[in-house]
């Protein structure tokens, strides 16, 4: 299904890794809070830390904070410090009088932050003892965070798999699929229908929009990644005897086949009618994608590390637009996982993983890339030193996945090319 | 533990990079946990720096802490500055690197690095932004300063002030510094170091041959001020510059200090007749609620009531360290003062009191965006757009001009809005055009939403809007549908507290059911 016409000779599989130790200019789990919490209507995302864990979330949310979002921070003060027994006794009271102003909140997570973590409180302990207190109205559970423990995405992951021991044990005879990893509601609509059409009956999301629709899990349970970073989420998974099903991730018109197809092969799908069912969307994909390719053809890309998804999308760019990708950076590789998207990208690709910024930026003048993507810390730092950028966060925020955002996902990589060949100032 | 969804200022470490990223030739390293470097991003984005703030993160990961982070401290320290050779470092520790004891100063003691070296204490859970930069800022100078040194004899020579307090990421100091600079100018007064914005530690060094201080914003330069006033007899100007009569002050001020003759200063200001001609007089007594950093927040309470007319209805400040200037201020309004640091006091503030302009920060705008009344900002904290490419001070003559069009700006919005609200009969408007600002076909109707913290009793007054709202029928009486109408046809930025009025009133009077007689008779009650 996935012919791709070898430019260059491929695979990056087995190819030597820069690990690299130093400063990281990425953000800390925190920040999945963002994109969570709009996910699940119903849940509410509570840190436990420090006034730096607040400024980031505002800084982060931007303008969402005004429209009343459902996080928040229990920011430790100096008197928390001085011991453990009134930080818990504390905690009670701010997580009793948000759930009574709050009766609608039927999930409450207690994220973890570095503060919390270096003073050892133990926010798991803490949620099993809240939700005895507030059983049968707010289910509470509990993750880290924290720039000690995870990278940006890495939030979400650990999130997840916080929710996977208590889903409900699936123990339905016939086989079912979980698509794990938030979707904008656009996309995950999207690949339901495709998967209706295709003919695999029982079709759940992880996670689900409100958290009591959360899905069972169980031996007949397979799963997709819709995500390259949940690593963790996907061994708890198997861990309650779930199989994942290898696949690429689900960007461009290659990818999003070859991920749907996975799926088509495990429900033993007829491999005509799989075909009939993907034309369509394969189609326009392809066409939509195709405005793009005059822009980037040839053209060198450098990703900075930031969220996990630089493998898949350097693989989308290189084999779907004709990019060459210079230097992949990744805060974490997830081999397993990723040994579809490896084996793809061109082998004089340098995969790098973790960072020490200064070294790499070095690297990225030396090579004076066409685009760089990296973090908004240095986006304008590079323009201005020349460099034209495209700002990673925003491939977090947007749909990108799936057949019908293929052109918009090109486009993102084109249009700062486009700019800076409009601008006359 | 505080429940937090807003806050008004950073942790003091990021105070401390405000002075840093200021300046030229001066770098940071912060011991700090992996994220810690979200903060590079409020300098790029909101400020759209051009170059990364000088600090060096030493992003440490779980792995790390059971091993040496002391160790990788001193590795980041030694690695700065060999690559971007600082003329003066900062070391210091972020809010988790407090709480690992690794003592930065310490460390970078023991290193022995080939320039001077500042050691930051910044406590992270009792102080925030403000103070974290007026400490940082204080610390260089106590550190760069050669204390047995004096100006130079006056012979003839032009007076000349240091202007203190300007940092990166402060509301319009890059056009106030230049506002202030040709002020000084035109006076015959010379600059002779402006810090820390533009300055590098070679400067802070000369800060003695200055025969003045100018004291540009207290939150930042107060302490530097009160320490140079000992240790070099500098006075200091504390008049804040914005305003039209401030700036006057400003000047004689300055030019007793200096020993300058104020005439020299021509007045260009506009603001003194577009507030006098007639079209201004509609601004007369209309209700202005403030708040803000303290600075800002007192300074506009009067230009708000001596220049353009307003009633100062509300005035508040979030950070502590100033209280006592605010409740002396509050007191000439005859105002209750507001200090704190929690955004949801403020909005409850302003439902209360029904003002029909809010002058605050981007929080306030917000706010006043939810209960649809106009509003401006003042303040930081700030977004992107209050970086404005054009120049715009808020001191000095040209800053009087802005803050005259920037306030009035909202309340002519709002006037047209009205217009658009009471003709909406009119054949040709249709009842679902909103106000022309917002582009055709903008439906103007207001969303409700959720709040976060939401008592579950709370005793807010129902959104205003243009459309008809039914008020409940409480222990207060309900409303007839004729006065329910009747409510409608008053325009919407007074209706909320007309409403107020006519319950109150009813309350008291002991009238079961608000009818026009009621409205009317209220109205009359209340009158100004």
């Amino acid at each position: 299904m996935t012919a791709v016409s070898p430019i260059a000779t491929l695979g990056c599989e087995s190819a030597p890794v820069l690990r690299e130790r130093g400063q990281r200019e990425v953000f800390c789990g925190l920040t999945g809070i963002i994109w969570l919490h709009r996910k699940v209507q119903d849940a509410f995302f509570l840190v436990v830390g420090s006034r730096t864990c607040a400024h980031l979330l505002q800084s982060a949310a931007g303008v969402m904070v005004f429209a009343e979002p459902r996080f928040g921070t229990a920011i430790i003060e100096e008197r928390d410090l001085a011991g453990m027994v009134d930080c818990n006794e504390e905690l009670d009271r701010v997580v009793d009088r948000l759930l009574t102003r709050r009766p609608d909140i039927k999930l409450l997570f207690l994220v973890g932050s570095c503060p919390s973590e270096v003073i050892k409180l133990d926010l798991s302990r803490a949620a099993a003892r809240l939700s005895v207190k507030h059983a049968g109205v707010t289910k509470i559970l509990s993750y880290s965070g924290s720039g000690i423990e995870t990278t940006f995405t890495e939030g979400e992951d650990a999130c997840l798999a916080a929710l996977v021991p208590y889903l409900a044990t699936d123990t339905s005879d016939a086989p079912s699929l979980m698509i794990v990893g938030a979707l904008p509601d656009v996309v995950e609509d999207q690949f339901l229908r495709l998967f209706t059409e295709l003919g695999i009956a029982t079709v759940h999301s992880l996670p689900a929009r409100r958290a009591n629709a959360m899905p069972p899990v169980g031996p007949n349970t397979r799963f997709l990644l819709a995500q390259p970073f949940l690593g963790e989420t996907a061994r708890a998974l198997e861990d309650r005897g779930a199989v994942r099903l290898d696949a690429l991730f689900p960007f461009g018109a290659e990818g999003t086949t070859n991920w749907l197809h996975a799926a088509a092969v495990a429900f033993g799908i007829d491999e005509m009618h799989f075909r009939r069912v993907v034309a369509p969307g394969r189609e326009r994909a392809k066409r939509a994608i195709k405005h793009s390719r005059e822009r980037l053809e040839g053209k060198r890309i450098t990703f900075l590390p930031d969220s996990q998804l630089e493998i898949p999308l350097a693989r989308f760019l290189s084999s779907e637009l004709g990019m060459k990708p210079v230097e992949v950076g990744t805060p974490y590789l997830h081999r397993k996982h990723l040994a579809q998207e490896l084996a793809l990208l061109p082998a004089d690709t340098v995969i790098s993983e973790g960072q020490d910024v200064d070294r790499q930026l070095d690297r990225v003048r030396a090579a004076q890339p066409d685009l760089t993507v990296c973090g908004l810390g240095l986006a304008n730092p590079l323009e201005a030193e020349g460099l034209t950028t495209k700002w990673a966060i925003e491939l977090v925020f947007s749909p990108i996945h799936g057949f019908d955002q293929a052109g918009d996902l090109a486009e993102l990589f084109a249009r700062p090319l486009r700019r800076r060949d409009v601008l006359r100032v | 533990m505080q429940l937090t969804v807003w806050t008004y200022e950073g942790p003091p470490h990021v105070g401390a990079m405000r002075i840093a990223t200021a300046m030229e030739g001066v770098h940071y390293v912060l011991h700090a946990p992996q994220g810690d470097t979200y903060a590079d991003l409020l300098f790029t984005m909101i400020e759209r720096r051009g170059k990364r703030p000088p600090v060096t993160y030493t992003t440490f990961q779980a792995r790390d802490l059971g091993k040496d982070t002391a160790e990788l401290f001193q590795t980041a320290a030694r690695e700065a500055f060999e690559r971007f050779k600082p003329q003066a470092m900062l070391v210091g520790a972020s809010c988790t690197a407090e709480l690992i004891q690794d003592d930065p100063a310490g460390m970078a003691q023991a290193m022995g690095l080939p320039c001077p070296v500042v050691a930051l204490e910044l406590p992270s859970y009792q102080r925030k932004e403000n103070w974290g930069a007026a400490e940082t800022f204080y610390q260089l100078v106590r550190k760069l300063v050669d204390k047995s040194a004096r100006a130079t004899p006056r012979d003839g020579r032009r007076p000349r002030a240091n202007i203190l307090g300007p940092t990166a990421l402060g509301f319009r100091h890059r056009d106030d510094v230049i506002e202030i600079t040709r002020l000084l100018g035109t006076m015959g007064i010379d600059v002779n170091v402006t810090a820390p914005l533009g300055a590098n530690p070679a400067d802070l060094a000369r800060l003695h041959n200055a025969d003045f201080n100018i004291c540009l914003y207290p939150e930042i330069a107060d302490t530097t001020c009160r320490w140079l006033e000992k240790t070099f007899g500098q006075p200091t100007v504390r008049t804040v510059p914005i305003g039209h009569g401030a700036t006057r002050e400003f000047v004689a001020e300055v030019a007793a200090v200096a020993g300058v003759d104020a005439a020299a200063v021509l007045d260009t200001s506009n603001m003194p007749w577009w507030s006098r001609s007639v079209d201004s007089t509609y601004l007369t007594g209309k209700r202005v609620f403030i708040f803000g950093d303290a600075t800002h927040a007192i300074a506009a309470a009067r230009v708000a009531r001596d220049e353009l007319g307003f009633e100062v209805i509300g005035l508040g400040c979030y950070n502590r360290e100033f209280a006592r200037e605010l409740r002396e201020a509050a007191k000439l309004y005859g105002v209750e003062p507001l200090i704190t640091d929690d955004y949801l006091d403020v909005e409850d503030a302003i439902q209360a009191l029904q003002p029909e302009l809010v002058l605050g920060s981007q929080m306030e705008r917000h706010i006043a965006k939810r209960l649809r009344i106009p509003c401006a900002v003042i303040s930081a904290p700030v977004h992107v757009q209050d970086f404005p490419a054009r120049y715009s001070p808020q001191m000095g003559f040209e800053g009087a001009n802005v803050l005259f069009d920037t306030w009035v700006h909202p309340l002519v919005m709002g006037l047209e809005e009205h217009l658009l609200t009471m003709f909406r009969d009119d054949f040709e408007f249709s009842d679902a055009s909103g106000a022309s600002h917002l582009g055709h076909g903008a439906v103007a109707a207001p969303v409700v939403e959720e709040r976060v913290l939401e008592p579950v009793a709370a005793a807010t007054a129902p959104a205003e809007h243009a459309a008809a709202v039914t008020s409940p029928v409480g222990e207060k009486g309900g409303w007839s549908a004729d006065a329910e109408k009747e409510l409608m046809k008053i325009p919407f930025f007074v209706r909320g507290k007309a409403r107020r009025n006519t319950e109150r009133y009813a309350t008291e009077q002991g009238i079961a059911a608000i009818t026009l007689e009621t409205l009317y008779e209220a109205k009359a009650h209340y009158a100004r």
